[in-house]
């Protein structure tokens, strides 16, 4: 048979033009939200008096992104494998509440950071096992932990706020490194810079970065081809748990407090639409750190612009909301064929 | 239809293509994978919309098909193999969809069971308006399409491979529909592999070839022969032919699989695979054939029976330790259950590997991009790089590049469940001599198909499973001759 067929010229090959237009387009997607963002910071550099683009706006800006940075980079593990974390807002005041309760305690002081970060993981691998192990859809297990884990951070300050004037972590929040006598760049971007280049390392560096794709993009080709899915699952519900703890910490060194109610109210729907504007996909196997980045630093580049340029706090909130729908929107028409 | 052409961006789907079909005749569409029947259709059934120039007549009337309606209300409707039906309403609801009876907005569903009675009893279906879809067998379902083309008033009824998945008895019952309708005066296209059905049932053959109309044989012209060389351009005489001169010499058995069952659609299973053989597993679908991959493969669990390789007794509970023991399985299903379509090339061909390519943990892309080219080389997938992602390839290229991922993993036995499902003919050729190639190298190869002209082409032996039973062997050493009707007897269990 070896030369009685030969094979037709393929119909897969494709011309150097399209190839082009995919080079241009991996390069748009790469950008994403980017030049929407500069062109905010343009926008209310020049409307909000010139004050946004000062060295000193700017490290508030990065200190008011941070927090969610982190959460929206554990969040992005999590949709990359076709799920959701609704739990993280209320992990983050249940690891607050029990680090700053370990603080309060003489001598134990220096465990309040592990109590913070273990609280979280502990939380994380909760979802992760009624998810892998019981397989109980992400949205049902962690609409349960936001509710339930809400309730144990109120118990746990007998929902009262927890204070701690002398709070011997306190520097991560209120610190920086000074690189001029006005700019300062705070602790807290620098923790949720190095998160997200530590999380883009895992995703495109590591095996297990593979994994979390490919069991995002195709679970049950994913267990053909030899994955150990349910791992891979429990690892990215751990890590949401584990950097919401991380949030824990962060937010309760910048407050020297924390309050079971009202702590982290609704993290989880700013960390959701920071993945979302950074273009990852909500079916799973799409997506990257990066964008989650520009995205968390869209909506902290909104907040913060509006009320420079003296928008009402009604009103910001149907801003945000409306900007977050139509640079979706463009994103889809930038790149028809996408899922999001 | 006359001089109908679509392009997409880079293809040219159809060039110039006519077609006419008659009230009262079946006409069979036949072509390879690729050939542009699908495209054709769809711009029949209003779902593409074809380039200026050509144009549709109806009775001798040009008409406008630009969307689906306008198909509908033309009178075509067409059937494909993916039903469209919603299992969690009845027949009725899903023969009126779209146009429910009632007023006001209020739905009479009393009105819509008793409209559709009548249709239901000439064409002699077992079920009731109020039947609920998802208690319906796939023949059944097919029926309730049928029905609702019916009730639409459809004059042309377009037949996408509908005997894919029926047994031989509801295939009878519905070429006895498909002769009714003829008999009341509809015009049926009907597009099928199946050669034995086109003899069967077919007034008029027309041939696409590359997105060309090649021709049309009558009635009396129709041949196997005659359609597969219009369909390939050229003669296929000796296609099927065995990579190794004489009889191949076996080794050891590489697998041994013993009382192997899932308790339930496998039934206990031995046989013995030797290095060097390609094993056959026929039977119909539904047979179990697929299960029985899966359980070797620990896809699935099996609660007893033992797998034994290279002589030594292995313990599978789960794929991962099936590719790290040495056996890797071709799913039948690639795009469900093999590929990840969004990934490139070089990562689906790398996705078993890449845990025992990394240090520590960390990938190590040097080896990956090299063992993707090497993959691209040895398989000749054609792609414009290793690259772009996979699900923008043909369906031959999509087979290479899953096949490249099971190679790389280093297989001692191969089990490949339809390795040319979907696959154009180019590439079905080099899939075969692949399998002669890796068989010639020792590996042990088990192939599943349906295609029985395959099996007996490229098998050494082949087993025949029926009903979860592994029921009969054909071939081997000492019964050299493999033939159809042998493996046909214990696939339907008339042989002893």
């Amino acid at each position: 048979m070896s030369s009685a067929l030969v094979p037709p010229a393929g119909p897969a090959e494709i011309p150097s033009s399209a190839r082009t237009s995919e080079r241009l387009r991996s390069v748009m997607q790469a950008a994403g939200m980017l030049p929407v963002l500069v062109l905010l910071a343009i926008g209310f550099h020049v409307f909000g008096g010139h004050r946004f683009l000062s060295g000193q706006n700017l490290s508030i800006v990065a200190q008011q992104a941070a927090i969610n940075v982190v959460l929206s980079a554990g969040m992005t593990f999590v949709i990359l494998t076709g799920g959701i974390d609704l739990s993280v807002g209320s992990t983050l005041a249940f690891s607050a509440m029990g680090g700053l309760m370990v603080s309060l305690v003489p001598g134990l002081g220096w465990l309040a950071i592990p109590a913070c970060l273990g609280a979280g993981l502990l939380i994380g691998l909760l979802n992760g096992s009624l998810i892998a192990g019981l397989k109980i859809p992400p949205f049902i297990v962690t609409l349960g932990t936001l509710t339930a884990v809400r309730g144990l951070a109120r118990l746990m300050g007998e929902d009262r706020t927890i204070f701690n004037p002398s709070l011997s972590y306190a520097w991560i929040g209120n610190d920086g490194i000074p690189v001029t006598s006005t700019l300062v760049i705070p602790w807290l971007a620098v923790i949720a810079l190095v998160v997200i280049v530590a999380c883009w390392f895992v995703l495109r560096r590591t095996v297990l970065g593979v994994h979390i794709y490919a069991v995002g993009g195709n679970p049950a080709a994913a267990r053909l081809a030899g994955i150990n899915v349910p791992a891979v699952l429990m690892f990215v519900y751990a890590l949401s748990g584990l950097l919401a703890g991380l949030g824990g910490v962060m937010s309760s060194a910048r407050l020297y407090a924390a309050n079971g109610l009202q702590l982290g109210q609704s993290y989880e729907l700013d960390a959701i639409a920071a993945v979302i504007l950074g273009g990852t996909s909500f079916v799973g196997g799409i997506g990257s750190v990066w964008g989650t980045l520009v995205g968390g630093l869209m909506i902290a580049v909104l907040s913060n612009g509006l009320i420079l340029i003296g928008v009402s706090d009604i009103w910001q909130f149907i801003i945000k909301g409306l900007v977050i729908i139509i640079a979706v929107a463009l994103d889809r028409f930038r790149q028809p064929a996408a899922r999001t | 239809m006359f001089g109908i052409s679509k392009s997409f961006p880079g293809v040219k789907a159809l060039q110039n293509v006519q077609l006419a079909a008659y009230a009262g005749e079946v006409l069979a569409l036949m072509g390879e994978n690729g050939a542009g029947k699908s495209t054709l259709m769809k711009i029949l059934s209003g779902a593409y919309v074809a380039d200026p120039g050509g144009e549709i007549r109806i009775d001798g009337r040009p008409v406008k098909l630009g969307n689906p309606a306008a198909a509908r209300a033309a009178g075509i409707a067409i059937i494909y193999q993916e039903l469209a039906l919603a299992p969690n309403l009845t027949v009725a609801e899903n023969i009126h969809l779209g146009a429910e009876l009632g007023r006001a907005g209020l739905i009479d569903r009393v009105a819509m069971n008793e409209a559709c009675r009548p249709l239901l009893e000439r064409l002699g279906t077992p079920f009731r308006p109020e039947t609920l879809v998802a208690t319906l067998s796939v023949a059944e379902q097919q029926l309730v399409e049928i029905a609702r083309a019916l009730h639409r008033q459809a004059r042309i009824l377009v037949l996408d491979e509908p005997t894919t998945a029926l047994s031989a008895r509801e295939t009878d019952r519905l070429f006895a529909l498909i002769r009714q309708l003829r008999a009341e005066g509809i015009a049926l296209i009907y597009i099928s592999h199946r050669m034995a059905e086109i003899d069967e049932l077919a007034d008029r053959v027309a041939v696409l070839r590359d997105g060309t109309y090649v021709g049309m044989l009558e009635k009396q012209e129709i041949s196997s022969a005659a359609i597969v060389r219009m369909m390939v351009g050229r003669d296929l005489s000796g296609f099927y032919v065995k990579q190794r001169g004489g009889r191949p010499v076996f080794g050891p058995p590489v697998l041994e699989v013993d009382g192997l069952t899932d308790g339930a659609r496998v039934q206990p299973s031995s046989f013995t695979l030797h290095q060097g053989e390609v094993l056959g597993i026929a039977g119909l679908v539904g047979a179990g054939r697929t299960e029985l991959a899966r359980l070797i493969f620990g896809a699935d669990p099996h609660p007893s029976g033992r797998i034994r390789l290279n002589g030594k007794t292995i313990e599978i509970r789960s794929p991962r330790e099936a590719l790290d023991a040495g056996i890797a399985y071709l799913t039948e299903d690639r795009k469900a259950l093999g590929l990840f379509l969004d990934m490139s090339c070089a990562g689906n061909i790398n996705m078993g590997v890449i845990g025992r390519d990394a240090h520590g943990g960390v990938l190590d892309s040097r080896r990956g991009r090299s063992r993707a080219s090497s993959a691209f080389a040895m398989l000749k997938v054609r792609a414009a790089s290793t690259l772009v992602s996979v699900g923008g390839l043909s369906g031959g290229n999509q087979q290479k590049v899953l096949l490249g991922r099971l190679l790389e993993t280093g297989p001692k036995v191969l089990i490949l469940d339809e390795p040319t499902r979907g696959v154009d003919i180019g590439a079905k050729s080099e899939i075969y001599r692949l399998i002669g190639d890796l068989a010639a190298k020792g590996l042990g190869i088990i192939v599943i198909s349906s295609e029985m002209a395959e099996i007996v082409g490229i098998c050494d032996r082949v087993l025949v499973m029926r009903e979860g039973v592994i029921t009969g062997e054909v071939g081997g050493p000492d019964r050299p001759d493999i033939t159809q009707e042998a493996i046909m007897a214990y696939a339907a269990g008339v042989a002893a």
